[in-house]
Formats: C-alpha cells, structure tokens, sequence
C-alpha cells in the first residue's frame, strides 16, 4: 500500500481520536453493564441469549451510526474547510485520499468494535460466569458486523463524494435500512411478473445484503455459522465495498473543488 | 528556462437553472514566469487570480488550454513534489498542533523520515513561529494560521512557490516578514508566484507583475517598465513659508505640509521654477520626474472594465 494512503489513514483515524468519537465507548459500556445487571436480575435461563442479542445489536448500531455521521463529512468537510486544497497540492493522487479516508475510517470502527466486543464478552461473563465453546460464533457475528461497517463506510463516502453531508446520511442510512430486509425484497422480487418482477430483482440485487450478514440471532441461540457462509459474506463484502470505492474515486476524479 | 507556462488556460462555468449560461471565470490566459522570478498576480477581489492558482494546482479542471510547471503536467505528482502552495485564507487540522500538522504534510510530500523533525523546527523559526509548534491550531490567530501556512508550504524546500494573498490576515510586522522571507526564497534561487491585491507589496517585492480583472488579462511586464513611463511632468519640492507667485504663473500645482511644498509643473518649466525659487532665496529640496507608479498602472488597465460595468449598471 502507498506510504500516502497510511499517512492519509492514520490522520482519520486520529481526527476521529481526538474528536472524542471512541468517548461513544463510555456510553456503550454503561448500557452493557446496566443490561448484564438487569437481565440477571429478570430473567432465567435465556440471560445469555438477551445479552448476545441485546451487545451484537448495541454494536451494530453505534458502528453504524459512526459510519455514517463520520462518513458524509470525510470527503465534504475536507471541501468546505480547505483543508484538502493543502493536500492535493502534494503528491497525492485522488485516488489515493479517498482510499485512505476509507481505511481511516474502517480502522476507527474496527478498533472501537473491538473495545465494544470485550464489553459483550464482560457481560457474558458477567451474567453466566464461565465462557462456553458456542460463545465463539460470537467473534463470527462480530466479524460480519464488522463487514457491514465497511460496506456503509464505502457507500458513505461514495455519497460523500458529489453530495452534501445531510443527503449522503439519507442514502446512506435508507440503504442500511433496506440492505437489512434485502431478503425480503428478493422474496418479493420472486413472487412479482414482468417490469415490476425486474425492477424488483434489480433492486433487491443493487442494495447491500446487509440481513444475510446479520447472524446475531443466530449465535444468541447458541447455532453455528457456517464456513461456506463466512466465506461468501467475506467475498461479497470485498467486492460491494471496493466497487463503492471505485465509483466515490471515478466521481472524486473529476470533480471541481470549487 | 520557464518555471510556469500558461497556454490558454480557460475555466467557464455553466450557470442557471438549466446550466445554459456560461460564466467566465479564466478567459484565455497565456503566461510565462522564468526561473527565479518574484512574480505578482494582480487584481481586484473576483477578477479570477484564484482560480488561475486552483487550475495551476490541478484542484479544478480548465476548459481549454494547459499548463506546465518545471515542464511537467499540472497533475504529474513528480511535479507536485517540487511546489508549495499557500491557499487563500488557509484552514488546517485543528485538531493537530502545528509540528504535527508539518510533520503529516512532510510525510505527504515525501520528505525524508530522518530529516522531517529537523525540517519542521526550522521552517516553524523561519516564519516566526519557534515556541507554538505544540500548541494545537484551534487556539491559533488568523496571523499565526497565516504563518504555518507559509510554513506548511516551504516545508519540503520546494523550487516553485504560490502563494494566494500570503499578507492577507497579517499585522504590517508579519506582512514585513512575510516579503523579507519572498526576498530570501528568491536568493535561494526560488521561482515565487503570489497572487494579492496589495499594490504596494508588489511593488516592493516584483520582478514582473501580471494584472487580471473579471478574468481577462489585462497587461503584463517588468515593475520597472511598467512604472518607468514619464509624465512629462516634474516634482519641485523645497521649504519655505509659502509658493513664490512666480512658480504659480508657470501654472505649477502646489501642494504645502506645514514649512515644505510639492509643486508638480511641465518639466520644460523646470529652469524657470529653479530659478525663481533661488531668487526668492528659498531651500530646494528635491526635483524628481514624475513617474507612473504601479497604481496608476493598476488602475489605467482597469478604468475600461470598470467604465463599462459603471455603463451596464
């Protein structure tokens, strides 16, 4: 990788740092240990279930609401505030800043995932005393999560990159929105005839899969995940991730910085 | 050899609802800057000296023509490796503290690892900032934030510098440190491009000057050339209570501060007016010929734009 996308990455990365960003932390480690203590306390025998589903989904959200409201400024505040004028005017290709506010970005949500992940795990801890063997597909949801974050964060920033913050958080957010029922749509799209059955399809197929890659329910009944599925989420992760990137880079290229 | 070559560089933009109208920002603009030259983009506010800079630094793309730096493309990253640039009204990271800041665009532009702290405490010296390089650039004034900008830009010691009103924000202290480092840039063989509106500075400090206004180009050439042209006319100055009614019947126009008067009169009566003044036994001072100054340059090249919006008006 280019020496400039690290240096590029890692100025994200701190910006989000010192922008208090991670203090979402704090917040989220409350929740979680307001919720061990007052699962224990209510329920028996599903403890381990309710703070799966409840910790995965805390996780998914915060990530994502990070994604998105870092996102649509990553490229625009940078515009307005002038601050990339001093950049390109370096040897720095287009290309190149885009690719690595991306990674500065998805380097935010993976550490800040991780630190929320110890959090689930405390809790587990918390309300059953002892780690158990299927408490690893755990790490599996978490990775998935983790995919997500990277389609959002590409998908924000291809956004990002030709319109302002306010209508990049609508798309980015109406897509994360109808990515989690994308089975549904496909289901629709089956059950449709002719010009609507294709626009359907279409559209089922253009928006991010984000229900296959949500097995949070899944691991919270204690089910495997299997390898064939870790394998396709990954894949399809990479390429719907990197296409976005590929369509932020094609716009970033010939824009104007007015 | 030419360090800028500006070869009918143009930016219109499409305007209106159904972006039908064309808006001139850059007509044709041809230019050549050498190696070496202090040189001064001059007009009034809008008349598109930034845009010129923003197309030169590849930020928007001309609609016609092209230009070449050190003889690469606009957008070579060799190039860009080689030039400084100093935006309007700069805005950094305020998150970072000024060595940081420096230290992320030396790394930007390739300057090398070992020699990059060092680099970094020498151009914060140079613009006067030794003490603030741990402060964070939220708590730094307009005037400071103008000094790393020049610092940011001279950083990776490069041969071409723009600069984009680089006074602008500072106090007449900065702005004297601001042309007595240009000065130093030029000794050190660099080539300086700055845009202002500041006539005096571009006086001072110019090998050549270019004038645009509502983006056209509208003269080009040496300071000394343009502000070398003679009236015709002579300044008399000397002191004494008041003005001989000798010199007024050579239709000489006074002007008296305090004990000293400026008589301006056609320099064929210049004899006259020395010699009425010895006869009246006053102390001469001074007998200069009058000379266009880049002001009236400045403003002669603008009087028929600005006749013509006066009309449209």
């Amino acid at each position: 990788m280019s020496a400039r996308i690290v240096h590029i990455a890692t100025n994200t990365f701190r910006e989000a740092v010192r922008d208090r960003v991670l203090y979402n932390l704090i917040v989220f480690a409350l929740l979680m240990s307001g919720a061990s203590i007052l699962v224990g306390q209510i329920s028996i025998d599903i403890e381990r279930l309710v703070v799966i589903n409840l910790g995965l989904t805390a996780v998914s959200l915060f990530g994502m609401v990070i994604a998105i409201f870092i996102g649509i400024g990553l490229v625009s505040k940078e515009i307005e505030k002038r601050t990339l004028y001093t950049v390109l005017s370096r040897p720095v290709r287009r290309w190149e800043f885009i690719v690595g506010k991306f990674f500065g970005l998805a380097g935010t949500l993976a550490v800040n995932t991780f630190f929320m992940a110890i959090g689930v795990f405390g809790s587990l801890l918390y309300v059953s005393r002892h780690f158990q063997k299927q408490d690893g597909w755990v790490l599996v949801a978490l990775y998935f999560i983790v995919l997500q974050f990277l389609i959002i964060t590409a998908l924000t920033l291809f956004f990002s990159s030709f319109s302002s913050p306010l209508l990049s958080a609508v798309f980015a957010f109406s897509l994360f929105v109808i990515g989690s029922f994308a089975e549904d749509l496909r289901g629709f799209a089956a059950i449709t005839q002719g010009a609507t059955r294709w626009l359907a399809t279409g559209a089922a197929y253009l928006v991010p899969n984000f229900s296959a890659l949500n097995v949070i329910s899944l691991v919270a009944h204690a089910q495997p995940v299997s390898g064939q599925l870790i394998l396709y989420n990954s894949a399809y992760a990479l390429i719907y991730a990197t296409m976005a990137i590929c369509g932020a880079v094609l716009v970033f290229e010939r824009r104007n910085l007015k | 050899m030419a360090a800028i070559e500006i070869l009918g560089l143009e930016k219109t933009y499409s305007v209106g609802f159904w972006r039908k109208k064309p808006k001139y920002a850059l007509r044709p603009l041809n230019l050549t800057i050498q190696e070496g030259e202090i040189f001064g983009f001059l007009g009034p506010n809008g008349a598109g000296k930034t845009t010129t800079l923003k197309l030169l630094m590849g930020l928007i793309f001309p609609t016609a023509g092209s230009a070449r730096i050190l003889g690469m493309e606009v957008d070579d990253p060799l190039m860009k490796a080689q030039i400084g640039f100093l935006p309007e009204q700069p805005y950094f990271y305020d998150y970072l503290t000024a060595r940081e800041l420096l230290d992320y665009y030396g790394q930007l532009s390739g300057v090398d690892p070992k020699q990059r702290s060092r680099k970094v405490n020498e151009v914060l010296q140079r613009v006067g900032l030794p003490d603030a390089g741990a402060v964070q650039l939220r708590k730094f004034s307009k005037g400071m934030l103008q000094r790393v900008g020049i610092a940011q830009a001279i950083l990776h010691d490069p041969k071409v510098v723009f600069l984009d009103e680089p006074m602008s924000g500072l106090d007449p202290m900065g702005r004297r440190e601001v042309r007595d480092l240009m000065e130093q840039l030029k000794l050190e063989g660099k080539t300086v491009f700055f845009s202002t509106h500041i006539l005096s500075d571009a006086e001072a400090l110019c090998d050549r000057v270019a004038i645009i206004n509502q983006g056209d180009l509208q003269g080009v050439g040496a300071v000394a050339d343009l502000t070398s042209s003679v009236h015709g006319k002579v300044e008399v100055v000397w002191q004494g209570p008041a003005v001989p009614p000798a010199l007024r019947a050579l239709g000489a126009e006074c002007h008296v501060t305090g004990e000293t008067v400026r008589a301006i009169l056609s320099e064929a009566n210049q004899d006259a007016a020395i010699e009425a003044l010895r006869r009246e036994r006053l102390r001469l001072i001074s007998v200069t010929p009058v000379r266009t100054s880049l002001e009236d340059y400045f403003m002669q090249k603008l009087q028929p734009t600005l006749a013509t919006s006066g009309a449209r008006a």
